[in-house]
């Protein structure tokens, strides 16, 4: 295009009005194209990397134990597998809950993860008190705070009895 | 050889144009504190050269990256001093870049023209911490898992979309297969690929903008004029970046990398803990030393702050200063002499920091699980309720937060002497009732235990020499 391209409706810098508006549609269009490209590509990588907020895990029922292994009174630790683990989850599918067996015969069940963080609670039989090892909180046998942070009680997972079997219902970490 | 360099630089340009960058002017007595950014970039290119390595190995699956570190800091030839690099680097990151921040606070050097330059760093700062964070996770022991779960929990206490953000995290709604890849992916793909590109921007805009010149030699940012008078500062006084100050650089590099590889070599990477079984419960969940101020911060929040809300708005408040910083404070004096609010923010926060640090070591709240038991020695073993008090004292878990004699743990006060405080009306009711940080005891002890328990503690006064009321 020559430079010298002047008339009497050309504006600033000698441009032809016509030529103008070319430009600034040529722009447009190519940036449109650029963003509908780049959601294009992105929607499914943004998509891929949101989708387990959407995916809900199954809650299953574990069985951990005849309910005679687990004596009145005593709370003991059970373990047991993840509700849904992945093929290559190895090890890391184990998790682990404090089984509490009533005086009257009831069981519950409660979660590892301090309400305060999430570290895992010991049960310490002597004092009959659950101990948090990172920030010092302490509840009481029935899950109930009793110092440190936590101002929550410890989550309950359900239990039931089948056949004899004691059963947890597995299902998402506590959270919040 | 002279023949292909001159064919290189006359196709490309590439030669011309990086010398030309070398030697841009840059202002007089910049000294030793202007090596802290390139020394920086140094830790961070080991931490990319070492990285690389270690992921030829690394096997990024929660069933195998347990057994392939420990392969590397065991079995791999230089896979130990490759991890101890790829940890000291890390460390030397952080010191180094909150060091940076620290000078270019110090010497006002995110005023007019530099804003820019500051918001990029602040940028990087962020994403250095996300680096530190995934990294200690893809350890992936006993620490890692836990530290994982903890990770969730923090983001799951956020309201509103708490619960999203802790799925995000972990990938799903538990912890599994799907939470290190996602962990892994973030810190050698995601964060690395935004921190080169936000060097990339930090380093051009100090080019573009000039290396800001020690506060003695401009001491006022007037934005009218200052351009001016930075570019007859260089004019009159400026110096070749390269050599006249890169020597410094070029040491400051040496000196990093010879400490890096020293201490990868002598003190080694840090030792992998359990397996990453979550049922193994018997946990001490602690962050790397980058973090354990923070974890002190968490553990001695008083119970009236919302926990919730301080995690979110500590660290966005923090953003908000850092970024805000420049904007709030674009001109006017930047000697530190004449800026006494910044050296006693900058003191405060550093011993702020420095106090929750050495907090988070000791972890006082912390049960001491592993107390040992309690003798009682000498005449007094007759005694058959000290000795029985002095069992229960251990057996029922007080030792874990109180100390007597020097052993036990430190949540609650140490009770060696206690009854010159406490009558046995008052050591039982303590007991029973509890306190507002200690459990009330009612019902765990037999009132044979209880005076057993009692007659034990106000023994361990008679050993301090003092009088019992």
């Amino acid at each position: 295009m020559p430079a010298t391209d002047t008339c009497a409706e050309c504006g600033e810098g000698g441009e032809h009005p016509e030529r103008i508006s070319r430009r600034r549609a040529l722009s447009r269009v190519s940036m449109a194209l650029g963003a509908v490209s780049a959601a294009l590509v992105a929607w499914p990588v943004v998509g891929f990397l949101f989708a387990p907020l959407a995916r809900r895990v199954q809650g299953t029922w574990r069985t951990v134990g005849r309910v005679s292994a687990f004596p009145p009174g005593a709370t003991v630790q059970v373990s047991f597998t993840d509700p849904t683990p992945l093929p290559w989850a190895g090890q890391t599918a184990a998790t682990a809950s404090w089984l509490r067996h009533e005086a009257n015969g009831d069981f519950i069940a409660f979660s590892v993860n301090c309400t305060h963080l999430g570290c895992p609670v010991r049960w310490e039989q002597g004092a009959q008190l659950f101990m948090c090892p990172c920030h010092g909180g302490v509840y009481y046998a029935d899950g109930s705070p009793a110092s440190g942070p936590p101002l929550r009680a410890l989550t309950r997972y359900p239990v039931r009895v089948v056949g004899g079997q004691v059963q947890i219902w597995t299902g998402p970490l506590p959270i919040g | 050889m002279k023949r292909i360099w001159r064919w290189l630089d006359d196709r490309t340009g590439l030669i011309t144009t990086i010398g030309r960058i070398a030697r841009h002017l840059v202002p007089p007595r910049t000294g030793w504190r202007y090596v802290l950014g390139s020394a920086t970039l140094v830790a961070f290119l080991i931490q990319v050269g070492t990285g690389i390595a270690l992921a030829t190995v690394y096997v990024p699956s929660t069933q195998n990256a347990y057994d392939s570190i420990d392969f590397i800091s065991h079995g791999a030839t230089l896979g130990h001093l490759l991890r101890g690099m790829h940890y000291f680097g890390a460390s030397a990151m952080m010191i180094l870049i909150g060091l940076h921040l620290l000078r270019v606070f110090l010497t006002a050097s995110y005023k007019y023209p530099r804003e820019a330059n500051w918001l990029t760093g602040v940028g990087l700062l962020g994403l250095v911490v996300v680096m530190a964070f995934t990294g200690q996770l893809l350890r992936w022991d006993q620490n890692a898992v836990w530290s994982a779960v903890v990770a969730a929990e923090q983001a799951g206490q956020v309201p509103w979309i708490g619960a999203a953000l802790a799925h995000f995290i972990l990938g799903g709604d538990r912890l599994g297969g799907a939470t290190l890849t996602r962990f892994f992916a973030f810190h050698v793909f995601f964060i690395p690929a935004l921190i080169f590109l936000f060097i990339g921007v930090h380093v051009y805009l100090v080019l573009r903008n000039g290396i800001s010149e020690p506060p003695e030699v401009l001491p006022m940012i007037d934005p009218q004029s200052y351009r001016a008078r930075y570019a007859d500062l260089l004019a009159a006084r400026g110096r070749p970046f390269w050599p006249d100050v890169a020597w410094r650089d070029a040491v400051a590099a040496f000196i990093v990398v010879c400490a890096v590889v020293a201490l990868a070599h002598w003190a080694g990477p840090p030792d992998v803990g359990k397996p990453p079984n979550p049922s193994l419960i018997n946990a001490s969940p602690r962050p790397d030393w980058y973090f354990l101020w923070y974890f002190a911060v968490l553990a001695k929040l008083p119970k009236h702050v919302e926990q919730p809300w301080f995690i979110v708005l500590a660290p966005l408040v923090a953003a908000i200063v850092l970024i805000a910083l420049p904007f709030v404070f674009p001109a006017g004096e930047r000697r530190l002499t004449r800026r006494p609010w910044a050296v006693i923010v900058a003191a405060g926060l550093l011993f702020v920091v420095g106090y929750f640090w050495w907090l988070g070591e000791r972890a006082p709240w912390s049960p001491v699980f592993n107390a040992p038991a309690l003798a009682v020695q000498g005449a007094q073993r007759a005694d058959t309720l000290q000795v029985t008090g002095a069992r229960l004292f251990h057996d029922k878990g007080c030792e874990y937060c109180h100390a007597i004699a020097g052993q036990g743990g430190h949540h609650g006060p140490d009770l060696t002497g206690v009854a010159a405080r406490l009558d046995s009306a008052q050591i039982a009711s303590r007991i029973l009732g509890g306190a507002s940080d200690m459990p009330a005891y009612v019902g765990k002890f037999t009132p044979e235990e209880l005076a057993a328990l009692i007659v034990y503690l106000r023994r361990e006064h008679a050993t301090t020499g003092k009088p019992a009321p």
